[in-house]
């Protein structure tokens, strides 16, 4: 192993039936077009993919763990953002 | 039996799956996990087709030989791949230089042979076709990116230029097989293969600012049983498991 590493890159693959990009990982290349071309050994091997995008690591700004509960928690007493006050009329399926 | 097909057969068979073999001796030694695996996935698409094109000359021989037996129970000099592919490993440098020379040769072949009257080969060069413009693809990024890389990396993959040129004409050897095949209408005309080939190679090496060996010695042998020392070694591993335990399956 190199002591200096390339930079490190994630990986979003689009499915076949999906519509959007996942996030399935994460690897290292020394620019973005060898990022795809490992993406595309290391995470499309099986046919899981039509479609990659990669992002370097150090480009993503992430949400802080220790926010978590000023970040997320007042959402959990707010029921009424929920659609499950109302009643869905007669032959509507696939709620 | 087309005594002709067969052999030519054995040569795009034999080409896939001796470069495929060095390929897969990388497996487990890669610079990095990521290249590892494309070192792997590159090993498997070109036994892949060493099966496909070995299991169709099993056929056209009609003697009972299956792709296995051809693969396996042959001795070296029955082998016609190029001396070319036979070479070893080296660096990782030498590794992509021998593969981007072979590939930049494999593409507008497997390009022209889609067009052969022979439906089953213009199949498999179809199929083939798609994973070898990607092997072009990976091998040519890495001579640049060698090439133009460090000081060392662009001598040390310079000296595996001058090391491997010597073997690159014998990638257009052509004899009275191919030309019989070619009257026939078997083989389409293939002398715009050399260049393409050509083209491909000067393009990337001046990307990758290397530079041509001056013309010298050029050694060829290989389509004709004469192989290197190198093939015995590879064939002892790869023939093994099937000499020791004939029949022995997965």
């Amino acid at each position: 192993m190199t002591k200096n590493n390339w930079p490190l890159w994630e990986v979003f693959i689009r499915s076949k039936q999906g519509l959007n990009h996942k996030h399935v990982g994460s690897l290292r290349a020394a620019d973005a077009e060898m990022a795809v071309e490992n993406a595309r050994d290391v995470y499309t091997r099986r046919s899981e993919g039509i479609s990659i995008w990669v992002v370097e690591s150090s480009a993503i700004f992430a949400s802080d763990p220790s926010e978590a509960d000023s970040l997320f928690e007042p959402a959990d007493s707010k029921v009424y953002r929920h659609p499950t006050f109302y009643d869905v009329p007669d032959g509507i399926s696939h709620m | 039996m087309d005594e002709n097909l067969f052999q030519y057969l054995l040569r795009l068979g034999d080409d896939s799956l001796i470069i495929g073999h060095r390929m897969s001796e990388w497996c487990g030694h890669g610079p990095i996990l990521e290249e590892d695996i494309a070192l792997t996935n590159i090993a498997l698409d070109l036994i892949g087709q060493a099966t496909s094109i070995l299991a169709y000359a099993g056929k056209v021989e009609n003697k009972g030989r299956d792709e296995d037996a051809l693969a396996f129970l042959r001795f070296d000099k029955d082998y016609r791949n190029l001396l070319l592919v036979e070479q070893p490993n080296g660096d990782f440098g030498m590794t992509m230089m021998r593969q981007f020379l072979f590939d930049a040769y494999r593409k507008p072949l497997y390009e022209i042979l889609q067009n052969s009257s022979d439906r089953q080969l213009a199949a498999i060069a179809e199929k083939s076709l798609k994973e070898t413009k990607y092997h072009l693809k990976h091998s040519a990024e890495w001579v640049i990116r060698l090439g133009d890389g460090t000081e060392e990396s662009n001598q040390r993959i310079q000296e595996s230029l001058n090391t491997l040129w010597r073997y690159t004409a014998e990638l257009f050897y052509a004899d009275e097989v191919e030309k019989q095949l070619t009257e026939k209408g078997i083989l389409p005309d293939l002398s715009s293969v050399k260049k393409e080939w050509s083209n491909t190679v000067h393009d990337v090496l001046s990307q990758a600012t290397l530079s041509i060996p001056e013309n010298g010695w050029e050694q060829i042998g290989g389509r004709t049983g004469a192989h290197s020392e190198h093939l015995g070694y590879i064939l002892a591993e790869l023939q093994y498991m099937q000499r020791a335990y004939p029949g022995q399956k997965w």
